[in-house]
């Protein structure tokens, strides 16, 4: 079942929590809505169950407008953010309670229920804690008694409000392939909203980006990374490293550091967005990039080596005037960066912003220079 | 070792002195002003001993006095029940303009003196009302009557179950009867099969406190009813009655039943509170033992 | 892609608002709000509107006489000081008991915290009765006061006594959660710092809790101007000494002088509601400060 939002805006008081936002999610597809809080990507998911009603728009459900049909009517599996599990009802009472509720002649017979329950349980391989109460669960085993619950009645689409938010890491990510698998597995059209960029990354397969009411960008979780539509994707993916400027005949520039731009006919104000792993750490400056920085702090972060520099000579744009670099810990073998070394950093890839509002363009230095590059540091 | 709560904690008014000072004055100030009289009601009522309290119960008035009280009380609870309970559900599970004011609205019976609440009905619903002349002329009277009794009770009483759930219900929330909605449930099955069991105790609380004071109203009843012997007297007016017919011994017989509502009402309250905190508690030592 | 797919949406207006629109969620809104205006109306504004109309009936130098009245005007007086002495009382005596409940370990304990609330659900009457026996001069306290020259039966002291013994439990139910709630570590901090437990409780205990405690007189108050029943039996009812307004009302009506009834009526009725709402605004008010800080 494909789910269609088409022009919805909705507004509490004087706060436009949905600016006509219009989207598509594909068919048996996970499709997570990212965004910070404020976003309106909790509203978006609760006007596509039928809890909210949208001021303004239609929501179409395989092409079939459901906007005025009562949530009781969608068919949808609703897993809520504090689970809502009905307290003074056990784990398998909660489970069958959506079968219990069906008009008496859809209503399976008192066996059939019992089996499902069973099944359900089986899945979500708590089997025996059928007969405990809410309270006597843990976070994750509540989480998934909430989806067995929501998918006892076999719904086509699955939604899920910050499904992992309340749980802690570890949990967290044994929930997350949990869900990974069972979706393969059912193939429902499911939606999660998230504030994390990376279980949205991980887990889904389409990512919407909302921003302030909007969606910014909808994309592939690779894509949506490698190729960034705005400022605001950018930073929210993601460390990224700024440097702010002018560009004058094919070079940007700020104080000391600059950079060439090859192929870029602006003139004028621009950024250049690089990501931590688009750059390169030398010790002296290259012919594309003058890019002076002194390292403050140098961490090993699991499998890769977080070097946190201050520019010298210039500013960057951002969070407190660091740039972050990630580096192998072969190349920290190799190079032993220490704090107070000076470094320059060479970029690979970069996205050029000119203007507001605009794409960036994307900008490469590898076929632009003649020599291929200088690979020997020290 | 053994002081290890109190020096980790150092709270003001720990020292000795100050603890028991303040303990025994509260002590001595519940104790005169509560306890004893409770102890007096009853010791007054026996105070002709065990025969004349059973004379004065079986005495017709009083037997009179105790039906019609039931009477009204066993009206006034169910009706102040769906009120209650209808009022609740619509300010904790809607948000809609004017509702603050209905929060406070229901409020009022608690401020207005029973005397005036008595004349507000007198007025309306009197021989001389407007809809009571009208009544009157179709041969119906209210006041001085049994429906004037009930009215004003359930004036005096209608806040007493929507306030025990208001608070309650908003702190629980919406989710789970939402969560019901989403699962297809009915109305009356997210109220009768998530909400109910989930308010059960503050409702009993709140009818018990209802009936409580639906049995004990004076002030009101007493503007309303014409206080005719055997016919429009309920108990709290006989128990007056009597006190002014120097029939101490009587007064407090009838007086002792209504205490022992009251402390049958105490009772429940106590009950329904420590439930309340062994659930918490079980959560609590549950959520540290995770 | 999906911001074309915006922007082509953006200036068409195919979905006009539809009634149905505001639909609420859970079930019940309509019922809920029907039986809750059907006896709002019935129950609390209807009666109210009697009232207005009885008194509106009146000429202004009509109401004036009977509300002016030098009896009436004694029992304003009356009624007016024992309930602010009772309720004064009870800030006092309230904040002692809910402060010994929450703060200490004591045998009886929950027997205390048990009958508190007796003089809530003890019917107005028996508590009259009792204390006008316990306080008679020959009554279990009554002997003892008389002897030290103190009368408290037939008189306003008795007034007084009666409106403390109805109102106490407001004050200790609502300072009591405060009490509860108030963070070990601002004592802690305090007295760390070398404070005495004097000076803490003065600028750190009575700042916390001083508005639920006001709140609590301001009820008791409210309470103690209406209070009926109790009263009645203690205080003798000697004219321009110890007559209470609502007793005021009653013996009027007993005169079957409904105007005069109504007028005075009026007078208090609109005392208590005013009081009730400017609680009710202090405490939105007070809330507001406290969860937005």
């Amino acid at each position: 079942m494909t789910i269609t939002v088409d022009g919805i805006s909705k507004r509490f008081g004087k706060f436009q929590a949905l600016d006509n936002v219009s989207l598509d999610i594909p068919e048996g597809k996970l499709t997570a809505l990212l965004g910070p809080s404020g976003s309106g990507k909790t509203t978006l998911l609760r006007i596509i169950a039928g809890l909210e009603s949208a001021d303004n728009g239609q929501i179409a459900f395989s092409g079939q407008d459901v906007t005025n049909l009562h949530v009781r009517d969608r068919n949808i599996g609703f897993v809520f953010q504090h689970y809502a599990l009905f307290r003074h009802m056990t784990v398998a009472e909660n489970i069958a309670f959506g079968l219990n509720a069906l008009p008496r002649k859809q209503r399976p017979p008192k066996a059939k229920i019992q089996k499902r329950v069973s099944e359900l349980l089986e899945m979500i391989q708590l089997p025996h804690l059928a007969q405990r109460f809410p309270a006597q669960l843990s976070g994750g085993q509540k989480q998934r008694v909430a989806l067995a619950r929501s998918i006892a009645t076999r719904p086509k689409v699955l939604l899920l409000d910050e499904p992992f938010g309340a749980l802690d890491a570890k949990v967290r990510k044994d929930l997350r392939r949990w869900l990974r698998n069972l979706h393969d597995e059912f193939h429902f059209t499911s939606l999660f909203v998230t504030h994390d960029q990376e279980e949205a990354l991980e887990l889904s397969d389409q990512v919407v980006v909302m921003s302030q009411g909007h969606v910014e960008q909808v994309n592939e979780p690779t894509e949506l990374y490698a190729r960034p539509d705005s400022r605001f994707v950018f930073d929210f993916l993601g460390q990224v490293n700024v440097l702010s400027g002018e560009v004058k005949h094919g070079t940007l520039s700020q104080g000391n550091a600059w950079v060439t731009v090859p192929g870029i006919q602006h003139q004028g104000d621009a950024q250049l967005y690089l990501r931590p792993h688009e750059v390169r750490l030398a010790t002296a400056p290259s012919p594309r990039a003058n890019l002076p920085l002194r390292i403050e702090a140098v961490s090993l972060i699991g499998s890769e080596v977080r070097v946190e520099l201050r520019p010298e000579g210039w500013e960057s744009e951002g969070s407190d005037n660091i740039w972050e670099v990630g580096i192998s810990h072969a190349e920290f073998n190799q190079q032993r960066p220490v704090r107070g070394d000076l470094r320059y950093a060479v970029p690979e890839v970069g996205h050029l912003f000119t203007g507001t509002g605009a794409r960036p363009a994307t900008v490469g230095w590898a076929e632009a220079e003649q020599t291929p590059n200088i690979r020997l540091i020290n | 070792m053994n002081n290890s709560q109190s020096s980790r904690h150092r709270r003001v008014g720990d020292s000795p002195v100050v603890k028991w000072l303040l303990t025994g004055l509260a002590i001595t100030v519940a104790t005169a002003l509560l306890i004893v009289p409770l102890l007096v009601i009853f010791y007054e009522a026996l105070g002709a001993g065990w025969g004349t309290l059973a004379d004065n119960l079986l005495d017709q008035y009083t037997l009179h006095a105790i039906g019609l009280t039931l009477f009204v009380a066993a009206l006034t609870v169910p009706l102040n029940l769906v009120f209650g309970t209808a009022l609740a559900w619509l300010v904790t599970r809607f948000r809609f303009p004017g509702r603050k004011l209905l929060i406070t609205l229901i409020d009022i019976p608690f401020a207005v003196s029973p005397v005036v609440a008595g004349l507000l009905y007198l007025l309306l619903y009197g021989r001389n009302g407007w809809i009571g002349g009208w009544l009157a002329g179709h041969d119906v009277q209210l006041m001085f009557s049994w429906p004037g009794i009930v009215m004003v009770t359930v004036f005096v009483t209608c806040p007493f179950v929507a306030r025990e759930l208001i608070p309650l219900m908003q702190q629980q929330g919406s989710e789970e009867e939402e969560a019901g909605v989403v699962l297809g449930a009915s109305g009356w099955r997210i109220f009768r099969t998530i909400t109910l069991p989930n308010i059960k105790w503050a409702l009993i609380y709140g009818v018990v406190l209802t009936n409580a004071r639906a049995v004990g109203e004076f002030g009101a009843v007493s503007v309303v009813s014409g206080n005719i012997r055997g016919q429009t007297n309920t108990l709290p007016l006989h128990v007056e009655l009597l006190y002014q017919d120097y029939n101490i011994v009587g007064a407090f017989t009838s007086a002792s039943l209504l205490a022992g509502i009251a402390v049958f009402t105490l009772a429940v309250k106590g009950f329904v509170e420590w439930r309340q905190a062994r659930t918490l508690n079980r959560l609590q030592t549950e959520e540290i033992a995770q | 892609m999906s911001t074309a797919h915006q922007a082509s949406a953006a200036p068409q207006q195919r979905w006009p608002r539809i009634g149905n629109r505001s639909k609420r969620v859970l079930p019940g809104f309509g019922l809920s709000l029907g039986i809750s205006l059907l006896f709002i109306s019935l129950i609390l504004m209807l009666p109210l509107t009697g009232l207005v109309m009885e008194v509106s009936a009146m000429s202004f130098d009509q109401f004036w006489f009977v509300i002016t009245d030098p009896r009436v005007v004694a029992s304003y007086k009356v009624t007016g000081f024992a309930a602010l002495t009772a309720s004064l009382f009870n800030g006092i005596a309230g904040l002692l008991l809910a402060w010994v409940l929450v703060r200490y370990e004591f045998p009886g304990k929950r027997l205390i915290d048990a009958v508190i609330d007796l003089p809530f659900a003890l019917p107005t009457a028996v508590a009259g009765i009792v204390l006008a026996t316990l306080f008679a001069e020959n009554g279990w306290y009554g002997q003892w006061l008389s002897k030290l020259g103190i009368e408290v039966a037939f008189t306003p002291v008795g007034i007084v006594v009666a409106m403390a013994f109805t109102s106490l439990p407001f004050v200790v139910r609502t300072v009591q959660p405060v009490l509860e709630e108030l963070a070990p570590e601002d004592e802690e901090a305090a007295v760390s710092m070398g404070a005495s437990d004097g000076l803490v409780f003065r600028r750190v205990i009575f700042p916390a809790l001083w508005p639920a405690l006001l709140t609590g007189v301001a009820l008791s108050f409210t309470r103690s101007l209406g209070e009926f029943g109790a009263v009645i039996f203690i205080a003798g009812n000697m004219p321009y000494v110890s007559e209470v307004t609502s007793l005021m009302i009653f013996i009027r009506l007993q005169e079957y002088d409904y105007a005069a009834a109504s007028a005075i009526a009026s007078v208090i009725l609109l005392v208590s509601l005013v009081m009730l709402f400017a609680i009710t605004l202090w405490q939105a008010r007070y809330l507001k400060r406290v969860e937005g800080r």
